[in-house]
């Protein structure tokens, strides 16, 4: 995964899909990849500092994980970041629907990005959507 | 720091076993030694996998009573 371009885009605000994603995007960080993550529709607003609920399971698998010692989607991503060296963006267009300022979401999070950049960017990698 | 430090990480899931060794491994100087105590099978494989991706070295793998010990040295 040496020097190759993983972009992510989250748009599920379910459990499992936030979780896989963080996942994704952590151990692709620290394995060497470049790690892009757009943040948009239903996932954004689990990264509003002011939002203290959790996303819902989608399935058993989600309601199994709950009580175990599985790390937080929150913290993997922040991991991804701190030791991986991913982006981790909101879209800007999710922003503008919620009426959201920068300062309004978690203190790890780049600059808002809009989808023609994304996409842009993501053209020579990899592009998982969550 | 000198001598092998011990990460316990036992009773956390995937990727937490391997982020907190990744952790750890920021924080080393090279040649140091790291064990980490994990009771997640799939960590018992993906940390000799990642240690090899990015060219460190495996010293040993063992499991003793449902535990995980997996031994890595900072290579570089």
């Amino acid at each position: 995964m040496s020097s190759s371009n993983l972009n992510i885009l989250v748009v599920s605000g379910s459990l499992e899909r936030l979780q896989m994603a963080a996942m994704v995007a952590s151990v692709g960080a620290v394995s060497g990849a470049q790690v892009k993550v757009l943040l948009s529709m239903n996932a954004l607003q689990f990264f509003l500092r002011s939002n203290t609920g959790e996303p819902a399971p989608e399935g058993s698998f989600g309601r199994t994980m709950a009580g175990k010692k599985i790390p937080p989607f929150k913290q993997l991503l922040q991991h991804a970041v701190e030791l991986g060296d991913a982006k981790i963006h909101p879209c800007s267009m999710a922003m503008d629907v919620l009426g959201t300022q920068p300062e309004d979401l978690e203190s790890f999070l780049a600059r808002p990005l809009g989808l023609t950049r994304f996409l842009t960017d993501s053209a020579d990698g990899q592009l998982l959507t969550f | 720091m000198t001598g092998k430090q011990v990460i316990d990480a036992r009773g956390t899931f995937c990727p937490g076993p391997l982020m907190e060794l990744i952790a750890a491994i920021k924080l080393a100087e090279v040649g140091d030694e790291i064990e980490v105590l994990s009771t997640d099978q799939g960590s018992a494989a993906d940390i000799p996998e990642w240690i090899q991706k990015v060219g460190h070295q495996v010293i040993s793998t063992s499991s003793d009573s449902g535990v995980w010990h997996v031994v890595v040295r900072k290579a570089k």
